[in-house]
């Protein structure tokens, strides 16, 4: 307890920490993106009414829903592959390439479900 | 990039506490999790989803497969996910997702507030805010 870090924020964002420190931040981002929805969406549920309408129109909006699925499908994956290499250590070594696999994974499901939902927001 | 040997402790010389328990949990939740979302949506191709569902009917049934959460989808046989089965696997997926959510969120502000007391203050709010969640939850799967 009372760790001190006198770490600034410059020198944070300059640490290479490479693959490993992009899926570490997306992830954080992922989980919160999707704790704000979730309870957005249970509260929501629960009062109905005005309260339940407004959150609604909220998480209805294209935008939000494209930040929703970014959360869940790169968190789903990149926890995937957290879990399958921490109960397996000794993968670890192989961290580099678990990380490009995330990526090809992630990437096509991400960009033909985002074009799914502007092409419909769109009118299209 | 040099590549570095992993180290792995033999259990005895590995720490046993709550903490080691919640990273356990975080892997386990997630991968029941995983199993559940999966039961959804095969429950819901078994069950005459595969002519009418666009991609985003599958993604709103498999995080949460209870029946006033997929009543604007066109169905066959809508009432089938009414019964008990469905609202034991939906309430499952909400107290695993739940218990996962809040703990992940002490675990980010946890790099942020670093002293006993605000670990303390953060600790009570997130079991209040975790209950309420759960009893929330819970009271609209099985009452609407």
């Amino acid at each position: 307890m009372g760790l001190k870090r006198n770490v600034p924020l410059g020198t944070g964002l300059r640490y290479q920490g490479r693959g490993g420190q992009l899926s570490f931040v997306l992830h954080r981002i992922g989980g919160i993106g999707m704790a704000i929805f979730v309870t957005m969406h249970i509260v929501a549920s629960f009062f109905g009414g005005d309260i339940g309408a407004f959150l609604n129109n909220i998480y209805e909006n294209w935008f939000f829903q494209i930040f929703v699925f970014f959360s869940a499908l790169f968190h789903a994956i990149n926890g995937l592959r957290i879990t399958l290499l921490d109960l397996w250590p000794k993968l670890w070594e192989h961290q580099q390439e678990a990380i490009w696999l995330q990526w090809a994974v992630f990437i096509p499901i991400f960009g033909i479900a985002a074009y799914a939902i502007i092409s419909s927001a769109l009118g299209g | 990039m040099t590549s570095t040997k992993s180290r792995v402790l033999p259990l005895n010389k590995r720490g046993l506490n709550f903490e080691m328990l919640m990273w356990l949990f975080t892997r386990l939740s997630a991968l029941a999790i995983y199993g559940l979302i999966l039961v959804a949506v095969i429950g819901a191709l078994i069950m005459g989803a595969r002519n009418q569902m666009s991609f985003a009917d599958i993604l709103r049934w498999g995080f949460m497969p209870n029946s006033s959460h997929v009543q604007s989808i066109p169905l066959e046989n809508a009432d089938a996910w009414a019964t008990p089965f469905w609202k034991v696997t939906a309430s499952l997926l909400l107290l695993v997702a739940v218990a996962h959510g809040v703990h992940g969120l002490v675990v980010i502000v946890d790099d942020y507030i670093t002293s006993a007391r605000g670990r303390n203050i953060v600790r009570i709010f997130s079991i209040i805010m975790m209950i309420s969640m759960m009893l929330m939850g819970l009271y609209i799967l099985w009452t609407m």
